[in-house]
């Protein structure tokens, strides 16, 4: 225990770090010999890059509120889609559906960036580009979640269902009743999974769009980093852009923990 | 509704018998069998709907373009095994790039892997109460954004006196002076490698988390009685064999993930190409040149090797889980 303790803080150490640039003053951040932790804790960093936000081409809360809203829809879509393709891959027997999953095991060794032009020709014809359905859609056949999901379903006795059948519950009334309610852990899984993606997305921003007000945070952030006089300021945007997805992962994980308390059914 | 089907399904079975071949028959009985499963295509056809447009349909078209020559600006050309010739034996280039990520791959694949597993096994032997702290503090350095990445390893690498780990030395009379740790040809992939590997426990190391919650504590019990005692053996005996779903899941994404390695923390173009790795190369006559083709080729060629050894995964982790 002692060991795993020593490996998680070393595990940590760079990120207590990003903390601590993010409140060092200027004359501490290029002090030498370089020292690791802050001694005059300072917002002035934060203060700078408000100063650089408010010359944008677009006010900052345009940026975040276009982050907000692609990263729910997402989610949102994520799991919709995901738990309606598990709920049979698991639990119904139709021709096609072992050749089906056998696809989606396969498409885990896609590597998904390696045939980028025959996308973007594809994404261009659909008329996505320059929406913010482009951030949402293409990545919503996520061959990892299903596989999650449908791996997660597969422990859920079939028997719940034929009661529900018997009952008469129609089949997408199962899977609502039934299957969505019991898949909440792997729900809270394939949401840690992917938030991080999402939210830090800026590759989207820079190939499909144009209109820099549909633009996402990511984007934003990416175009202020660099230079040595920034070095504060890169360490609050990533501060902004990572500490939200640990949130998530803390929020998540305790939801995890809970309702595998609470399910009683294994 | 279940009863109907297994009515159907003699009636399957006795078919054949009856008339050889009777592909009318066949038809009609599948077409409706799936017209009773209406509801089932219904619920996966959105999830497959996207895989094919945004997933398979752009894999099969690079694998198409890979035998042509295209620059996007005039219709492809059908030009056979050139671009697999050339990889293979005019590309010095590719050659380096290929050997690079291997040698990344072939440190960071294994290695991320065997530590997930360990720091998930470990994790499982503390108290239930403070293992969500322990997962998070293995877990965090994944979730963390490509720029703070930058921002941290670019301040410990950097190649100036100023750097952390340069200062350091210096202090410590190790060097004279700084080391050009994302420059100097034979550094940038080690440092490259040492990023990686900080960051790897991902959703490898979670799937194993969660395997080992899942295994039967009664198994460690009835192993006891067999004269398993040690946590070594238990490990050997109990806890390997049960988590074997995950060790594969995890394996696979290590593969993939590992053999897909982009640009380094020295970034691109490096001297010498130092850094080059097979996915750089790719978006380099893809993203750069307009040579479709060409960089479809490279695709098909490390998609076939992913394959190969995930399919090697599959047969040795597959079967007995």
């Amino acid at each position: 225990m002692v060991f795993l303790t020593l490996a998680g803080l070393v595990s940590m150490l760079p990120l207590v770090y990003l903390v601590c640039t993010a409140f060092k003053p200027p004359e501490e951040l290029f002090i030498y010999p370089p020292r690791f932790f802050v001694r005059h804790p300072t917002l002035d960093n934060f203060k700078m890059l408000s100063q650089i936000t408010a010359n944008s081409l677009v006010p900052f809360s345009r940026y975040l509120f276009n982050t907000v809203l692609i990263t729910v829809g997402y989610l949102f879509c994520l799991v919709w889609v995901n738990t309606m393709a598990c709920y049979p891959l698991s639990k119904h027997e139709f021709p096609g559906k072992k050749m089906l999953f056998n696809i989606v095991t396969f498409s885990l060794m896609f590597i998904a960036s390696a045939a980028g032009i025959p996308l973007y020709l594809i994404i261009t014809h659909l008329g996505l580009d320059n929406t913010y359905l482009v951030f949402i859609i293409p990545g919503l056949a996520n061959s990892t979640a299903l596989f999650l999901m449908k791996q997660f379903m597969d422990q859920v006795p079939n028997e719940i269902f034929e009661a529900g059948k018997i009952d008469g519950a129609s089949e997408w009334q199962l899977y609502r009743r039934i299957a969505l309610p019991l898949l909440k852990n792997a729900q809270a899984t394939i949401v840690i999974l992917c938030f991080g993606g999402i939210w830090n997305e800026s590759g989207t921003s820079t190939t499909y769009i144009y209109k820099e007000q549909l633009r996402s945070l990511g984007f934003f952030m990416s175009t202020i980093g660099g230079g040595i006089a920034r070095q504060g300021v890169a360490g609050v945007t990533a501060l902004i852009m990572t500490f939200p997805s640990i949130i998530i992962f803390v929020i998540q994980q305790s939801r995890v923990m809970d309702t595998m308390a609470h399910s009683g059914i294994k | 509704m279940s009863k109907k089907n297994s009515s159907e399904k003699t009636k399957n079975a006795q078919q054949p018998k009856k008339r050889f071949f009777n592909v009318e028959k066949r038809f009609g009985y599948t077409m409706h069998e799936m017209w009773t499963h209406k509801m089932s295509y219904a619920l996966v056809a959105p999830f497959f709907i996207m895989f094919i447009t945004f997933s398979l349909l752009p894999l099969l078209a690079s694998l198409a373009l890979s035998f042509c020559y295209w620059n996007i600006l005039e219709d492809p050309v059908f030009t056979g095994w050139t671009n697999y010739k050339y990889l293979f034996v005019d590309d010095s280039l590719f050659l380096k790039a290929f050997s690079n990520t291997l040698y990344y791959a072939i440190i960071v694949g294994p290695v991320s892997y065997i530590t997930s597993y360990f720091f998930a096994w470990f994790i499982n032997q503390v108290p239930g109460k403070v293992r969500p702290i322990y997962t998070l503090a293995f877990y965090a350095p994944s979730l963390t954004s490509a720029i703070a990445m930058a921002v941290v390893w670019g301040v410990m690498f950097s190649n100036d006196s100023n750097g952390y780990l340069n200062s350091l030395l210096l202090k410590l009379n190790i060097i004279s002076e700084p080391v050009q740790w994302t420059q100097n040809v034979k550094l940038i992939m080690p440092v490259g490698i040492v990023v990686a590997l900080w960051s790897s426990l991902g959703t490898g190391f979670l799937s194993f988390v969660a395997g080992f919650t899942n295994v039967d504590k009664e198994l460690y019990d009835a192993a006891a009685v067999d004269g398993v005692t040690s946590r070594f053996q238990r490990l050997l005996y109990v806890d390997i064999p049960q988590t074997m779903p995950q060790l594969l899941f995890a394996a696979i994404l290590q593969i993939t993930g590992s053999l897909s390695v982009g640009g380094t923390l020295a970034g691109h173009p490096t001297p010498e190409d130092a850094g080059l790795t097979v996915m750089l190369h790719l978006s380099d006559y893809s993203g750069t040149r307009f040579e479709v083709g060409y960089a479809s080729a490279i695709a098909v060629v490390l998609s076939l090797l992913i394959f190969g050894i995930g399919r090697a995964a599959f047969k040795i982790l597959g079967d007995k889980g």
